[in-house]
């Protein structure tokens, strides 16, 4: 396993992703100090969404909690013109790559298909079925392959696609056919999967007799393992990944090791399955913690900056927090204007009806006094 | 709405049950973490209630003093009720207000820290620091719910069994243990009715002995009591089953229940005696192994048990009296005509003994389908009542289990039982010289009151007899 950064913030230099770092520009102070801010963030409105969730504002949550390294870290080692393919549980990816938290809650709201322009932003819509987005990212890598994008040489131009899953989704037979096509093809894809330890309540050593990076490996994949609480160690093995990808050199799979603190969802209770001790084992390599412990044993972070993200942080979840109360119900009947890109009879059929159906309790609505 | 904007609206605000899960309807209230009076922040803990799915403490979605609490502990309530009241026109959160620990914060932040203590940075207007770096909150720590289960027996998580929140205040009323209950609702649950009749059980003084005396070899309540503890398959009871779909079922633990109440009442009732006879049953097994390589039978399951039963049919026929039951309540002795044959099923549910109609009718092919198709209907979990109703007589197979011998205990309203042991391959003498065999020892329990000890012996030196020498079958069949 790859790690630059210790739990208790030690640095442990690695010359090859060191020099990877150091030549993007990714390692900076102001970018580590860049990255913590981004953590705190992303960890408050996660939080906050739970909270939401509790009140009756969103419909479900699934929580990233502990998981911010493994995901800011992807986000950002991802060039500007990459296409990222996330799954529902990727809101620091969703983070790095500009798409503001309340996109997010608002999906979990049930009141939008996606959130945000996955051409303009370069990243694919939440996918909530297991592995069914790794079909999608390998299909979109082998298009850039045919688009003339891969291995130009022109670092502004080549472009890959990260494909983001969970180790529970890693079991699922579109991954294994993911695998195959990227291999055949040699696609400029990077296969990103965060071992969460539990696909809900079942445990990965369940999953798999064998650590999950080995998977890729009998395709031909190469694979490596990275701590996924480490910032650093995610940045580089993913920034590196990538760019081999889109010089031509085929695909990549990373497994990148980390912990879901809260339980699988807020339909879920974690204290059912798993045991507490192990909880507390995960907390003590908080991914937080640790980028600080290394800003402070480097010199470059104070007590003021601590607390202007803790303070940000706390001004985010209490924006999302009215926000997202404060929402009026959308008129349902758009639920059907982008079912399809053109227009179609059947979903034009069924707007139709549904018009007539709600028309029933329009009588009720203007006697009857709104709760 | 949720109005939590104190201007021109009504500034009393009110919290109310959020379906915390999806599709719940309704939830109890475990704890109510605030007083009236007390001053409360937007997502403070408010409330803890436990749905059908798991226990949650539900954040308050306002900051203000709370005036009213609708609901009391143990009650239920139904989605949308109100549980308490809020008055958001006062002032702002005083400085010692901070905010409450996160529930699930990953990272405790620890001792050696240094942490910038909210006071250290507060300015005139306080700032809660979420969830990182809220250190100087040490607030009530989420209260877990272990699964080492909070009854008195300590032995089955309450929360791992099946039952809506107001049918578990039920048996909370009546003193009614959950495990206790026998569950017949759908998917295992326990109904209102269910504990209603574990209480009149409790109160005619029925015997309640715990399952696991009369099954040393099984753990008591594996499924409950180590399900959620073991992770790998390797180590669950029943192979393929997922821990918790195996672990939340409360049908294992019903079927067991009945097996154990049945074996009870049996051991109970009928003054059981087990006779034994070591027996060569290698002839049997080349008719089983020539019946496997037939190209007629190809499509049929032959197995050793379907041999031994129809050594048990033949010999029924020349003892008809062991095909009996006895009826207590008219006094009489009931013999039978027809022979419902039991074949004794160890299922992922438990053990349960349904039978072939009118196996005296049957040939041997037609036994060894009607067998399999038992089988494999008792380990689908989709044997009918119908189907383990009216036996007459069972053989049960504990040789699968590779157990030489056994004393099986008569399945209840009949009165002979055949236990098959392993067949192992043994030193035996034929024609004074030591050869190996196949070997297996057979038992038959009986129940004294109906078949004494030559009967009994008889029947089981007959059943001996053909599956030594199957040509018997002809003779005597």
């Amino acid at each position: 396993m790859i790690q630059l950064l210790a739990p208790d913030g030690t640095r442990t230099p690695h010359p090859e992703l060191d020099a990877v770092l150091e030549d993007a520009g990714l390692a900076t102070p102001e970018r580590l100090r860049g990255y913590y801010r981004d953590m705190v963030m992303i960890r408050a409105a996660d939080l906050e969404a739970t909270s939401l969730q509790r009140q009756g504002q969103l419909g479900l949550w699934a929580s990233a909690l502990g998981q911010e390294a493994a995901q800011i870290g992807a986000g950002h080692a991802a060039r500007e013109q990459d296409y990222l393919v996330p799954t529902y549980r990727e809101h620091g990816v969703a983070w790095a790559r500009g798409i503001e938290p309340w996109r997010l809650l608002e999906l979990f709201r049930g009141i939008s298909h996606g959130g945000w322009d996955p051409n303009a932003l370069r990243t694919h819509p939440y996918m909530i079925v297991l592995g069914s987005q790794a079909p999608h990212a390998v299909g979109y890598a082998m298009g850039l392959q045919r688009d003339g994008v891969v291995g130009t040489g022109d670092p502004g131009t080549d472009t890959s696609v990260l494909a983001l899953f969970g180790d529970g989704a890693s079991s699922e037979g579109e991954v294994a056919e993911s695998f195959t096509f990227a291999a055949s093809f040699q696609a400029p894809v990077v296969f990103y999967t965060q071992n969460n330890q539990w696909a809900i309540s079942v445990p990965t050593q369940v999953q798999s007799r064998v650590p999950l990076a080995q998977r890729s490996r009998g395709w031909g994949i190469p694979s490596v393992r990275v701590d996924g609480n480490d910032v650093l160690a995610v940045l580089g093995a993913v920034r590196t990944a990538l760019d081999a990808a889109r010089a031509g050199e085929g695909p990549v799979f990373i497994e990148a090791l980390t912990y879901r603190m809260a339980a699988h969802t807020t339909s879920d209770d974690a204290s059912r399955y798993r045991p507490a001790a192990e909880e507390e084992e995960w907390a003590a390599k908080d991914p937080i913690l640790r980028l600080r412990l290394h800003l402070e044993a480097l010199g470059e972070i104070d007590e003021g900056f601590v607390t202007r993200c803790d303070e940000e942080a706390h001004d985010l979840a209490m924006q999302l927090h009215h926000h997202i109360h404060g929402m009026e119900d959308p008129d349902p009947v758009h639920m059907f204007d982008h079912a399809y890109a053109e227009p179609h009879p059947i979903v034009e059929a069924d707007r139709a009806d549904y018009l007539d159906y709600i028309a029933q309790f329009e009588d009720d609505e203007q006697t009857g006094e709104r709760a | 709405m949720n109005a939590a904007s104190p201007e021109g609206t009504d500034p009393i605000a009110t919290i109310a049950l959020t379906d915390p899960g999806e599709g719940l309807t309704e939830a109890e209230i475990l704890e109510v973490k605030v007083a009236v009076g007390d001053r409360v922040e937007i997502n403070d803990p408010v409330v803890e209630v436990e749905t059908a799915k798991s226990a949650v403490e539900l954040p308050s979605h306002v900051a203000g003093t709370v005036v009213e609490i609708v609901v009391s502990v143990g009650e239920e309530v139904p989605v949308g009720a109100p549980l308490l009241r809020v008055d958001t026109s006062g002032a702002p959160a005083p400085a010692s207000a901070a905010p409450a620990e996160e529930p699930a914060a990953p990272a405790e932040q620890p001792a050696a820290e240094p942490a910038p203590s909210a006071a250290e940075t507060a300015d005139e207007e306080p700032k809660n620091l979420v969830g990182y770096g809220a250190a100087t909150a040490p607030q009530r720590r989420r209260r877990r719910r272990s699964a080492q289960g909070q009854d008195g027996q300590g032995q089955v998580p309450i929360d791992r069994i099946l039952a809506k929140p107001p049918v578990r205040k039920l048996a909370r009323d009546l003193g009614v243990a959950l495990h206790d209950v026998l569950a017949t609702g759908p998917e295992g649950t326990v109904t209102r009715e269910d504990v209603l009749a574990a209480q009149q059980r409790a109160m005619s003084g029925e015997p309640a002995a715990p399952d696991h005396e009369y099954f040393p070899e099984e753990s008591p309540q594996a499924p409950e009591g180590l399900g959620g503890a073991m992770k790998s398959t390797r180590h669950q009871p029943f192979a393929g089953v997922t821990s918790d779909e195996r672990t939340t079922r409360v049908p294992i633990r019903s079927v067991r229940r009945r097996t154990a109440e049945a074996m009870v009442a049996s051991a109970f009732t009928a003054p059981h005696v087990t006779v034994f006879n070591e027996i060569d049953m290698t002839r049997a097994l080349e008719i089983v192994t020539h019946l496997r390589s037939s190209r007629e039978w190809a499509d049929v399951k032959v197995s050793p048990l379907a041999v031994i039963a129809k050594a048990l049919l033949v010999a029924i026929r020349r003892n008809p009296e062991v095909n009996a039951s006895w009826d207590e309540a008219a006094q009489e002795i009931v013999y039978k005509h027809y022979v419902n044959l039991g074949i004794a099923a160890a299922t992922p549910r438990g053990l349960i003994v349904p039978n072939l109609k009118d196996a005296h009718l049957m040939t041997l092919r037609e036994l060894a389908e009607g067998i399999s198709e038992l089988a494999r209907t008792a380990r689908a979990g989709r044997t009918t009542l119908r189907d383990t109703r009216d036996g007459t007589i069972t053989v049960t197979n504990y040789g699968v289990f590779d157990i030489d011998s056994g004393t099986p205990i008569l399945n209840p309203g009949e009165s002979a039982i055949l236990g098959v042991g392993a067949i192992k391959e043994k030193p035996w003498v034929v024609d004074g010289q030591v050869v190996p065999r196949q070997v297996a020892t057979l038992s038959l329990s009986f129940d004294h009151r109906l078949i004494d000890g030559a009967l009994g012996a008889e029947l089981l030196r007959d059943v001996s007899a053909v599956l030594e020498d199957p040509a018997l079958g002809l003779v005597w069949g």
